[in-house]
């Protein structure tokens, strides 16, 4: 398991609770400002003090076992996709599909609104024709092209996913297997 | 009324619909409490320990209806240990013996085994409904039990237990000639079933109005089902994340079910799934969306924006605030509306906040009933909600982090929950949470006269807020405190006031042993369990004036005396 990297210091590694994981935004992807910081009213997290012990009292937040244990599914893996352009995110559960090829069909489906597939398979945006591509954050904080590696290790290894555009994703190097 | 026949009699008390009455009646002479007895059809035990199961059969040998409540609420958050108690058997043997003609029979958080559910199979010829609420300690091999000898079942309701999965042989059990399937429900069911077999029993149920199906059920078989079932109510789905061809198919099996007016399950949800929904929407009463992280705020509200007649909706807290105002237009006739978290982590981003409750509270006037989990509140928004909707009968809020004060003024929330207390007449249950003081107890004692339920947590300041509700809560019936700082004071301040609740609970607080065996000298006709982590029964024996704080403490009323089925670490005073 490869070590922490600069982009999870924050997140303390006794508690094993990464606040970057689990905090939902509505800020566009990709931006790394505090969407809360304008708006005087909501206290946002501190992401950088560790949780106090109160925090993880026994049996708090009172939530039956049953419920915990039906959204926490030990064979699902949920990750966030964003996609450049959309205010909002979406959940997949990689674990739910058996290779790349199930799951880009399943973001297609989701993001159906705003992208289409265009006649080589690949994802454009229906009113400009700017191609995007499925892009991932792996456990070291690197952003690769999704379908480099074999799907079971993508799996075990992508935090979360964004559909790039295409002109962005130049940038990024494809990856040579490595463990 | 004494020189009326008996058969009159017993005829007068079929009118009489609340157990308390009955109950009331038995009390004024012999006659009545003989007539009412050997009439009563229904049997209502809200504490499985509060009275000796052989006895209650031997009073009501004609019932037919019987409900029992284990475990203490708080075993729903692990807070009471494993091995605790809540035996289903005991009354399960003793019906055997004493009540032939039981039909239904209905558990909350208890312990069934394998073996109550064969002996529960084979010992009531006419039985007709099971019903388990959170219950644990049997596998599928008890439900082949039941679908194999119970021939006249019409409800089996299996909610949120945890079942041990042998198999998906149980539903084959269901023998060809049974055909009277009402209601079904094995959505807690962690395993595969044979779809066949699901098909074939549903399509030899006529009568079936409600079907739960757990995660395993696929598109294609629950569009199967539905063609059999034009006369559906109430759906769970199974899982619903296949490609859309499948759903061109699910979606005319739905057309067909024009009664349908509940939905749940939507396991692992893909936002595909959401259109092929919509023509349902509009007749839709019951939505519970509250086991799919997978739709997010958009999908839900397109969803919920449609569903115009809804008066019950369970979702997640990704709805978000604008989706809860999207709630609050399209929802008028909501009644019932629960939010939980997606995430269980105390800190965090805050989804859900004060914003989104008063919205609805605005937008639904009708909302009685409400859990909402959020990160945080506010006095104002809490004053608001008050005025809004007067008519709440169960309140609860819960702030994911203990102790948080009002987000904008940093005052505690004391007069967000008065207002509530004072306004809400009707309010039969609340439970309270964030930066509490002793205030908030005066409001809830001043004005919680209809209280039936409280739970607190990490509130208070001192003795005198328990006092104030032990004192002016006059219909309390259960109590349950967890992490505030009362004591034995607060602990012994009415101590006749446990005669007239059901159960107190504490855990986490200031309360010691010695304090908790004055109760027990006091009130004998309470049982007073107190259960520590560590394993300090022996030296408890030894030190009998040791001021030791009690990790936990459970008392209730009881002609029972104290119950043999105790583990070690719980001591009985």
């Amino acid at each position: 398991m490869s070590t922490s990297s600069a982009n999870s210091a924050a997140s303390p590694a006794v508690s094993g609770l990464d606040y970057d994981d689990t905090a939902l935004t509505l800020a566009l992807p990709g931006s790394s400002s505090d969407p809360a910081a304008a708006d005087r009213k909501r206290a946002h997290a501190d992401h950088d003090k560790p949780p106090s012990p109160k925090a993880r009292a026994v049996g708090w937040p009172p939530v039956r076992a049953y419920r915990r244990n039906a959204l926490r599914d030990e064979a699902a893996k949920l990750v966030k996709v964003a996609v450049d352009g959309a205010p909002y995110l979406r959940k997949v559960d990689l674990a739910a599909h058996d290779g790349y090829a199930p799951l880009l069909r399943a973001l297609h489906a989701m993001f159906a609104s705003c992208l289409v597939a265009n006649g080589a398979g690949r994802l454009v945006d229906a009113a400009t024709g700017a191609e995007y591509v499925p892009t991932y954050e792996d456990k070291d904080g690197d952003w690769m092209l999704v379908g480099d590696v074999p799907f079971k290790m993508f799996v075990e290894s992508c935090k979360r996913i964004r559909l790039m555009k295409s002109s962005e994703a130049v940038n990024l190097a494809p990856r040579t297997s490595s463990q | 009324m004494t020189y009326f026949p008996e058969e009159v009699v017993e005829h007068i008390f079929s009118f009489l619909p609340l157990h308390s009455d009955r109950n009331t009646v038995s009390l004024v002479c012999r006659v009545w409490y003989e007539v009412e007895r050997l009439s009563r059809r229904a049997v209502f035990v809200g504490n499985c320990y509060a009275v000796r199961p052989e006895r209650l059969v031997q009073r009501f040998p004609n019932v037919r209806t019987l409900t029992v409540k284990g475990k203490p609420h708080f075993a729903d958050f692990n807070l009471v240990p494993p091995d605790w108690g809540g035996y289903a058997g005991p009354w399960i043997d003793a019906a055997a013996r004493s009540c032939m003609g039981l039909e239904e029979l209905r558990m909350k958080r208890m312990v069934v085994l394998d073996e109550n559910l064969e002996l529960l199979a084979r010992s009531f010829p006419r039985f007709k409904a099971l019903v388990l609420i959170s219950c644990e300690g049997f596998s599928t091999d008890g439900l082949a039990a039941i679908a194999s000898h119970c021939k006249l079942l019409r409800e089996l309701d299996l909610q949120e237990n945890d079942v041990d999965d042998h198999g998906p042989r149980w539903l084959s059990c269901f023998p060809d000639s049974c055909t009277s399937l009402v209601s079904l429900n094995f959505a807690c069911i962690k395993g595969e079933v044979n779809p066949g077999a699901l098909e074939r029993l549903v399509a030899r149920s006529p009568n079936l109005r409600s079907l739960r199906l757990n995660r395993s059920v696929s598109v294609d078989t629950l569009s199967k089902i539905l063609v059999r079932t034009p006369n559906l109510e109430d759906l769970g789905t199974g899982n619903l994340t296949d490609e859309s061809e499948s759903y061109l198919r699910l979606s005319s099996a739905l057309e067909k079910c024009k009664m349908l007016r509940s939905l749940s399950g939507f396991w692992d949800a893909s936002p595909i799934c959401v259109p092929f929904i919509y023509p349902l929407c509009h007749h839709l009463t019951g939505l519970n969306l509250s086991y799919t992280p997978t739709l997010d705020y958009s999908d839900l509200t397109k969803m919920i924006s449609r569903c115009v007649k809804l008066q019950r909706l369970w979702v997640l807290d990704c709805i978000s605030d604008k989706g809860l105002q999207v709630v609050a237009s399209s929802c008028k006739d909501l009644q019932e509306l629960r939010v939980f978290p997606s995430d269980f982590y105390v800190a965090g981003y805050s989804v859900v906040t004060e914003e989104g409750l008063v919205a609805i509270s605005s937008g639904c006037p009708k909302l009685s009933s409400l859990l909402y989990f959020c990160h945080q509140m506010t006095n104002e928004a809490l004053i608001t909600v008050a005025k809004n909707c007067p008519n709440f009968i169960r309140f609860r809020l819960c702030i994911l982090e203990p102790k948080k004060p009002d987000a904008i003024t940093n005052q505690p929330l004391d007069e967000g929950f008065g207002a509530i207390v004072r306004e809400c007449k009707g309010l039969r249950r609340l439970s309270i949470s964030g930066l509490l003081t002793d205030k908030v107890f005066m409001d809830i004692g001043k004005y919680g006269k209809q209280l039936e339920m409280l739970s607190i947590a990490f509130a208070g300041d001192s003795d005198k807020g328990m006092m104030h509700v032990m004192n002016g809560c006059k219909n309390l019936r259960k109590l349950e405190i967890r992490d505030s700082p009362f004591s034995d004071v607060a602990l012994l301040g009415n101590v006749a006031k446990y005669e007239t609740m059901r159960s107190l609970w504490m855990s986490g607080c200031n309360v010691t042993l010695k304090g908790c065996q004055v109760l027990a000298t006091k009130m004998p006709m309470l049982n007073v369990e107190i259960m520590n982590e560590l394993d300090e029964s022996s030296e408890m024996e030894e030190n009998h004036g040791d001021p030791s704080r009690v990790d936990k403490l459970y008392v209730y009323r009881t002609t029972a005396g104290a119950r043999n089925d105790a583990p070690d670490f719980v001591k009985i005073l």
